[in-house]
């Protein structure tokens, strides 16, 4: 199963300008404390780790407890600096990975 | 069956059933955060540094109906600079099962030191956001927050 990605960042922006850049993606988040219809717990299934790669270069990223709720969204300021990709990764239980880039121009 | 070997079995399988009940209780009873835990939990990142209050805006609604969404913004006053700027982010809470939240880790690219997202919450509790500067100095603030509906702990339908 792929997972549902939105990512919202601005198509351009001014150099040395500070965007937002918002990200949310489509995951239980189960965090194996729940207990099932059959009494038994279910089983832990989350996505414990976020980067945020600016071409190539890291510029945020984030560790997730269970505690995050489900379909985590992500929002976190970066500075635009040149035009180029900013690549999103998720990564989690089950060997869950994600990956979506988006294109933003600078001037 | 002599009569010794009858008692040794029975001893034996008496113990055997306390190991497997008190492993069985251990297995039900679900864990804890506790505010000792949190604190521990605050401890590991802090270290010995001193963590002062300020610095950090922790902003959340002061009550929820449902503790499965809970929408939380951490953002920390700092000028984003290479000399000056704020490392890590952390969040921290006393009653779900983990006592960590989420942990971030920044540098002077991001701008702006700041982040949203929604956490679960399992009722109402003390809520404690955690700034790590680059000079090594640690900034908190803390928030309460009533949630009427549990997360984590309900049952699936």
């Amino acid at each position: 199963m792929t997972a549902r990605v939105l990512i919202n960042v601005p198509a351009r922006a001014k150099r040395g300008e500070t965007i937002e850049i918002k990200t949310l993606i489509s995951h239980p988040m189960e965090s194996g404390y729940r207990v099932g219809t059959n009494g038994a717990l279910i089983p832990r299934d989350i996505i414990d780790r976020f980067t945020c790669t600016y071409n190539g270069e890291d510029v945020f990223r984030a560790e997730l407890s269970p505690a995050i709720a489900a379909n985590p969204f992500i929002a976190f300021f970066t500075v635009a600096t040149e035009s180029g990709m900013i690549s999103f990764r998720w990564t989690g239980d089950n060997g869950f990975s994600a990956t979506e880039s988006v294109i933003i121009a600078v001037e | 069956m002599t009569r010794a070997n009858r008692r040794g079995f029975l001893i034996h399988s008496a113990r055997l059933a306390a190991g497997v009940g008190l492993v069985s209780l251990l297995a039900i009873k679900p864990s804890r955060a506790t505010p000792e835990s949190m604190q521990d939990a605050i401890r590991k990142v802090v270290g010995e540094a001193s963590l002062r209050p300020g610095k950090v805006t922790l902003d959340l609604p002061p009550l929820v109906e449902n503790g499965n969404t809970v929408p939380l913004t951490v953002a920390v006053d700092s000028p984003m600079t290479e000399a000056d700027h704020v490392r890590a982010i952390h969040v921290f809470n006393e009653k779900n099962p983990q006592p960590h939240v989420v942990t971030v880790d920044l540098g002077p690219r991001a701008g702006r030191a700041k982040l949203s997202t929604r956490m679960k919450l399992s009722g109402s509790q003390q809520i404690v956001a955690v700034a790590e500067m680059s000079d090594g100095s640690f900034w908190t603030e803390s928030a309460d927050i009533i949630v009427t509906i549990a997360a984590c702990i309900e049952d699936v339908p």
